[in-house]
């Protein structure tokens, strides 16, 4: 080759690299799904990789819905191999992973966290019930009769509760692309919602209107998105200590010396509260497992020995010292069983 | 002259207002630099502030009896036996020397918990290193874990924080530290391991060759390729209305939010070619359209400042006009193509958001080896590390843009210095 032709070929030579596809058979698991379970799926993966000598699965954090939508997309090694989830599979969901082949699901729950609204400790604590949280941080809160909905008028605690501070209403929480700000609508939001006997007796005839009143949050700025790093947030609540933050059990756990949890319902968060139910905004952590890639992209099997074993997911295990809730032993030993037998969902009881 | 003295007396009267206007603009750009270095002093007392602790950790002296029945082990070299050895019992074993008489489960969870839970494995390593310490003994510094390496660290800057510790276990810290059993050593691990969720095991390196391969990969791709399409636009095109629209285009996309390229790859290559997700491979290609516009820019820039009696003399001489561009303007347009390149690199190093959707902002712990292994890269690293729950985190994102900002500083010092030494001024 002359050296005029050199520069030309090289410049081809990359560009048809570029344009090239890389396709080959996968060695690593691929993970995707929910940012609440990422802290928990990572341990396992890192402790899986490190005894069994293969390669760490690797994981990101997409958001449950996210992941779900990779996760359903279909079978082969360019789609992942399991999905986490802050909540359970929705029945759309389901059916779009049956339409795309995705045929054989196992589910398993793996344990629970709990959602703390924390404020500074050097404040008391709000011991609040859902109905204050509903009355606070709704958009519109019922009027005096029933049936009349008013734009929210509270603006302190007090306003809300007698029994509650004079303190300014300001509350810092996450997003709703967020599956923590899914679970606080539902539990804490909703919980308190239907404590309103002719909202309550809506959800049965206009589910769309219960959900517009219980789930919509406040917009005149008492409610604080304040995005998905929940660090950020406890330096914040330190700082502004009118302030409460809506966050997952595990940083409160982290952050004991600056941020205290609020006692709903007078239960206070803690670990054990959390784990036997007393304490009520607590929602379920699942991941999903592909059957098909079982056996073809290696070592899954072992990664899910590794996340179902009582040394992981137990009592004592290292999940709960990162700060998950476990299940209760019967459900554990249970899931385990299932887990091993590979055990498909079938979709039944979905929502 | 009646009317020119009125003049002169007007601009002296308007003298004194000119100067103030003059000085006050002076002052306004004072306080603007000044408010723009206060700033950086900021962000970076409050970096390397946070940051700086990262760079050393706590290990705790202890006596470790490599008993082959302890770790279930005879032969070093059958991976049956190293797959079923417990090697968290060596230092286990050694911190039940250590503190005699701890028999109640919760005090022995919490002895244990004293130490990282990669402390066996850093055991394991060692006796590789040296099977002949099988059965012998070694006093070894053992990592301890991230809870205890944060209350030392409080402890010794005299503001305690016990929260995540036991009463006894701040008791055994204090018997450590008296005996000088306890200290705190530089931090190899930061720069030799990958990403783990235990903040002591953590390291940079696994995102540092991230990094490394991306930037590589992507300075092959767009190099070349903005090079030529800069001098195909600038040397040989013809000026009409095409020739326009495309530069037009070019200084637009140049302007393109990152993430929009980041949408486009996880279209173009991972949905339609079929490009592994999270690997360099697809990384570089999508900072590569990211990069193509601000080098294609620059190089344009670089060739225009070649003076035309050179090309003019080339061509005089009987040169082609490929000759002419090959031999005389590219080499003297390099300089400033590289510096507008390393720019670029520099940009594409910092980025993230794109990264977000071709799944490269994940979990890897293992070091990528190649073009086509899972990696993430130094900015997806610090975001990663900015939202884990532990403690310990904070100081190790601190130290992650350190060394993040050290590259950026690095990779900008040698632009300058490439135009200062290479650049020929006319």
């Amino acid at each position: 080759m002359t050296q005029r032709n050199i520069i030309p070929a090289i410049l081809l030579g990359l560009t048809s690299l570029a344009a090239t596809s890389v396709v080959s058979a996968r060695e690593t698991i691929e993970v995707v799904g929910s940012s609440t379970v990422y802290p928990f799926s990572t341990v396992v993966a890192e402790r899986y990789g490190r005894a069994s000598g293969k390669p760490t699965p690797k994981i990101e954090s997409t958001g449950s819905g996210g992941g779900m939508k990779l996760f359903c997309s279909g079978v082969g090694s360019n789609y992942p191999d399991i999905t986490n989830s802050s909540r359970r599979m929705k029945a759309s969901e389901f059916s779009l992973c049956q339409s795309n082949g995705v045929k054989d699901v196992i589910e398993v729950q793996i344990g629970f966290d709990g959602i703390v609204i924390a404020n500074s400790v050097a404040v008391d604590p709000l011991p609040l019930s859902r109905k204050d949280i509903f009355l606070a941080l709704a958009a519109k809160v019922p009027g005096a009769k029933d049936g009349e909905l008013i734009d929210n008028p509270y603006i302190t605690w007090r306003d809300v509760n007698a029994a509650l501070p004079n303190v300014a209403i300001e509350v810092l929480g996450p997003p709703p692309t967020s599956g923590t700000r899914d679970a606080f609508s539902e539990l804490a939001m909703e919980g308190g919602c239907k404590q309103f006997a002719w909202i309550a007796a809506l959800s049965k005839t206009n589910e769309s209107a219960f959900k517009e009143i219980c789930h919509t949050v406040r917009e005149d700025g008492r409610y604080i998105e304040a995005g998905e790093n929940d660090n950020l947030l406890v330096q914040k609540l330190e700082a502004n200590k009118a302030a409460v933050g809506v966050f997952g059990f595990s940083f409160l756990d982290q952050n004991a010396d600056k941020v205290q949890g609020s006692l709903i319902e007078s239960v206070e968060p803690t670990f054990d509260s959390i784990a036997d139910k007393t304490y009520p905004i607590s929602r379920p952590l699942y991941f999903y497992v592909k059957k098909a890639h079982i056996g073809v992209v290696p070592g899954i099997e072992g990664f899910l020995r590794e996340f179902t074993s009582e040394k992981a997911w137990g009592e004592e295990g290292y999940l709960a010292e990162k700060g998950m809730i476990p299940l209760p032993a019967d459900v554990r030993e249970q899931t385990a069983k299932d887990t091993k037998a590979l055990v498909v969902m079938t979709g039944d009881g979905l929502k | 002259m009646n009317n020119s003295m009125t003049n002169l007396e007007k601009i002296r009267k308007s003298l004194s207002r000119r100067n103030r206007a003059e000085g006050l603009f002076r002052w306004a750009g004072r306080v603007a630099i000044f408010l723009g270095l206060m700033a950086v002093v900021v962000l970076f007392v409050d970096i390397i502030g946070k940051g700086h602790g990262a760079f050393r950790i706590a290990y705790i002296e202890l006596d470790i009896d490599y008993d082959p029945e302890k770790i279930g082990i005879e032969n070093l070299s059958d991976p049956q036996q190293l797959a079923g050895a417990d090697w968290q019992a060596l230092p286990k074993a050694a911190l039940n020397k250590q503190f005699p008489g701890i028999t109640s489960r919760g005090d022995k969870r919490s002895l244990y918990g004293l130490i990282s839970n990669g402390a066996g494995y850093d055991l394991k390593d060692r006796l590789m290193a040296n099977p002949l310490l099988l059965g012998d003994q070694e006093r070894v510094w053992i990592l301890t874990d991230d809870d205890i390496d944060t209350y030392y660290k409080s402890w010794l800057a005299g503001e305690p924080y016990a929260a995540r510790l036991s009463d006894k276990q701040v008791e055994w810290i204090a018997e450590l530290h008296e005996h000088g059993k306890i200290r705190l050593q530089f931090n190899a691990n930061f720069f030799t391991r990958g990403d783990s969720r235990e903040p002591e095991q953590a390291g940079i390196r696994g995102a540092l060759v991230g990094s490394l391969f991306t930037l590589a990969l992507t300075l092959i791709f767009s190099f070349p390729v903005g090079v030529a399409a800069a001098i195909y636009l600038e040397e040989f095109a013809p000026k009409n209305g095409w020739t326009d629209f495309i530069e037009v285009n070019i200084n637009n996309l140049a302007a393109v939010p990152s993430i929009i390229f980041g949408l486009l790859g996880l279209a173009i290559f991972i949905n339609f070619f079929h490009v592994p997700r999270s690997v360099p491979i697809v990384g570089g290609l999508v900072l590569t359209l990211m990069t193509l516009p601000t080098i294609i820019i620059s190089s344009r820039a670089a060739i225009k400042s070649v003076p035309p009696s050179i090309r003019e003399a080339a061509l005089g001489m009987g040169a082609s006009k490929y000759q002419m561009v090959l031999h005389h303007v590219l080499p003297l347009a390099m300089p400033g193509m590289l510096t507008g390149a390393i720019i670029g690199m520099a940009q594409a190093l910092g980025e993230s958001a794109p990264l977000l959707m071709i799944g490269m902002v994940a979990f890897i712990v293992d070091i990528p080896g190649g073009f086509s292994d899972p990696a993430t890269v130094l900015p997806v690293q610090i975001f990663l590390w900015a939202d884990s729950p532990e403690r310990a985190f904070i100081e190790k994102t601190s130290a992650a843009i350190m060394v993040l900002l050290s590259f950026l500083i690095v990779m900008n010092a040698s632009a300058v210095w490439l135009r200062k030494r290479l650049e020929r001024r006319w």
